[in-house]
């Protein structure tokens, strides 16, 4: 398999899922943290690992990629649109539209059944919505290709043990097909024979999809399992002013 | 969707939420049972007296006396002659005059002297009649017809003898000519409950013996000499008047006013009521102002409540970012939370109290006179319920623009 490192002229623009150029982020306040991305891409379809310690960046420069922040300089294309030209309202739109987000832990709203969790971005993205088709059988599908019992639906999040929680996750940031997906350690949960078969789970999924997958995570180990591995130093560069 | 995971949520924090839903929900039946005793009470008063057109009573106050004649409250300054009364009585505009003697009682309970024509013509609750539950209405001299309360209070039934005392809270007793209870009358919620109904004959009787409010020592007239003489009274406490037209009231009214021979005051017992409610009504509206202090509490209480939520949802919240939920929505939620816990606070408020008045309804009545009719909610009752809604709405948007704020700063990342 090809492997591209982060260069930005080694990607045709046109053709990439997330292109962030120039970026310049900083915080607010008395923190004096600031990222600075000059040029980051992923290719349609491709899979990356985000490699990087606590306190990196990573959480950052998931919250720009996703819209959440706003950078105070440069460029986030995602799959053709700038995001730094969007309207707040805007943005929030185009994240429930282009990413399935799925989190380390609590990615749930326990209070809600696992079909209501699924079928949530869907409320927030007419056009993933149609997509989805019938949203609760293509909902049952995706749970069953994940491994879930079929009666799980109906049950209330905080049932689920952990290891399908996270599953559960991974088919609400698979339905409608979304062509970006972004992890933030989702297996940092679970134990080594289900971190194996979940993560099994997602890259067959993914790929189902056509999807672009990008998972941030401290363990290298999880590197031979994707197209590229990317070192959060090498993309960004973190500053701290002494407050 | 939204809707149902809002209930969702509230279901899972059942103790708290169940907690803020009762304290709005006693407040409102609170307010309600406030609202409802004050219209109730304004009614029931309103109620104690109609068809009468004039009240005529010596010259004094009008609040002093419709409440020596209707209410039996305080006493008359001074009566009205017998001539007087004839001359108002016989003039062509009154249609029928029913004269009232007071000053008399028998234990706690006052004893009235009037007519047979007070039966007939006193009307109370939009027009109903008294009626005997037991008994007759008196047909001898020293029969007497005794009020529900009367009877419910003392034990007594037909047939019982009563004396009654001469004046109020006093010793000296008529017990020469005791009276014979003919009969009971059926339960009004007025002060017809709480007095003993004598003749105007009888009221004359039982002072034949007795003058200038002191019994004549030695005297003592027996019962049969006392059947045989002229018992015309020489003086009436007051009249209540019904007029032939409508029309003819305020012509007559300045009549009796402008009467010469005697100082007499004629007051419409709408009117007079008016304005004894009104002396009453500041009580009433300061009641009705804490209640809905009580119920701006509860809401203070549900803020609270939410806003010490927020913390622990921060997570929840930034799921919902993640999925694309604009800090607005998360906002929206937040309210809409409040304005379900507002509305089922307040509907439980609602059954409560229709569940209070059905159980308390036959008590209040016997206690106090206060008739609570159970009907369907009113209008003024469903706006209430409305603005409680509307205020936890607004109250709600102190937390809700604090985890609006929230919601916006974390994304969807939550730093715990």
């Amino acid at each position: 398999m090809l492997r591209h490192w982060a260069c930005g002229a080694c990607f045709d623009v046109t053709d990439a899922i997330l292109h962030l150029v120039t970026v310049d982020f900083r915080w607010r306040g008395r923190s004096g943290f600031s990222v600075s991305v000059p040029d980051f891409a992923m290719n349609a379809g491709e899979t990356v690992l985000l490699l990087g310690e606590s306190g990196s960046g990573k959480s950052t420069l998931l919250s720009l990629i996703c819209g959440t922040m706003l950078p105070d300089a440069g460029q986030v294309h995602i799959a053709g649109a700038d995001l730094t030209t969007l309207s707040n309202g805007a943005r929030d739109r185009f994240r429930a539209e282009q990413i399935g987000v799925i989190f380390q832990q609590f990615n749930l709203l326990p209070f809600g059944t696992v079909i209501d969790n699924i079928l949530l971005p869907l409320r927030f993205a007419p056009e993933r919505r149609k997509r989805a088709g019938d949203a609760k059988a293509t909902a049952a599908t995706l749970c069953t290709a994940l491994g879930l019992p079929g009666e799980i639906l109906g049950h209330r999040a905080n049932t689920l043990s952990v290891g399908q929680q996270q599953r559960v996750a991974v088919a609400r940031a698979l339905i409608g097909q979304p062509p970006l997906i972004i992890a933030d350690e989702p297996t940092s949960a679970l134990d080594a024979d289900s971190q194996a078969v979940f993560l099994d789970l997602l890259f067959q999924q993914t790929a189902a999809n056509k999807a672009s997958l990008l998972m941030v995570s401290h363990d290298p180990r999880l590197a031979d399992r994707f197209d590229r591995v990317v070192r959060m130093e090498d993309i960004a560069s973190v500053h701290r002013v002494a407050a | 969707m939204i809707l149902r995971l809002a209930i969702a949520s509230l279901f899972a924090r059942a103790l708290t939420v169940g907690m803020t839903i009762l304290a709005i929900a006693l407040s409102v039946a609170l307010f309600l049972a406030v609202e409802k005793v004050r219209t109730g009470a304004k009614e029931s008063f309103a109620d104690t007296i109609s068809g009468t057109d004039l009240i005529v009573g010596a010259r004094s106050g009008s609040v002093q006396l419709l409440l020596y004649s209707v209410f039996r409250i305080g006493n008359a300054t001074n009566n009205v002659s017998w001539e007087s009364y004839q001359d108002i009585a016989t003039r062509p505009d009154v249609e029928w005059i029913v004269p009232i003697s007071l000053g008399d009682s028998h234990r706690q309970f006052r004893v009235m002297g009037t007519t047979r024509a007070f039966f007939d013509h006193y009307k109370y609750r939009q027009g109903r009649s008294l009626e005997t539950a037991d008994g007759v209405i008196m047909e001898d001299l020293f029969d007497t017809v005794i009020g529900a309360d009367v009877a419910a209070t003392l034990g007594y039934s037909v047939g019982d003898p009563i004396v009654v005392a001469h004046g109020l809270a006093s010793f000296s007793e008529h017990k020469n000519q005791p009276f014979r209870i003919s009969g009971i009358l059926a339960k009004t919620g007025t002060p017809v409950d709480r007095t003993v109904i004598v003749s105007m004959e009888a009221i004359e009787a039982i002072h034949v013996d007795w003058r200038s409010g002191a019994q004549i020592p030695g005297q003592i007239t027996p019962v049969d000499v006392i059947r045989q003489m002229e018992l015309t009274p020489k003086a009436i406490t007051a009249a209540l008047v019904g007029v032939e037209s409508p029309l003819q009231t305020f012509a007559l009214q300045r009549a009796i006013n402008e009467y010469r021979q005697e100082p007499l005051l004629a007051v419409l017992p709408g009117v007079a009521l008016q304005e004894l409610w009104g002396i009453v009504g500041v009580a009433e509206t300061a009641l009705l102002a804490v209640s809905a202090m009580v119920v701006v509490t509860a809401l203070i209480g549900m803020m609270a409540t939410i806003f010490s939520s927020l913390n622990e949802r921060r997570r929840e919240m930034a799921i919902f970012r993640a999925m694309g939920a604009r800090p607005t929505t998360i906002l929206g939620l937040l309210v809409l939370e409040a304005m379900l816990m507002a509305a089922l606070g307040a509907l439980l408020g609602l059954a409560l109290l229709y569940a209070g008045l059905s159980v308390a309804q036959p008590m209040i009545d016997s206690a106090f006179g206060l008739w609570l009719p159970v009907t369907a909610p009113s209008l003024q009752e469903l706006w209430v319920i409305l603005a409680v809604v509307g205020a936890g709405a607004i109250v709600s948007m102190v937390p809700a623009v604090r985890a609006y704020r929230m919601s916006l700063a974390d994304g969807m990342m939550v730093k715990t």
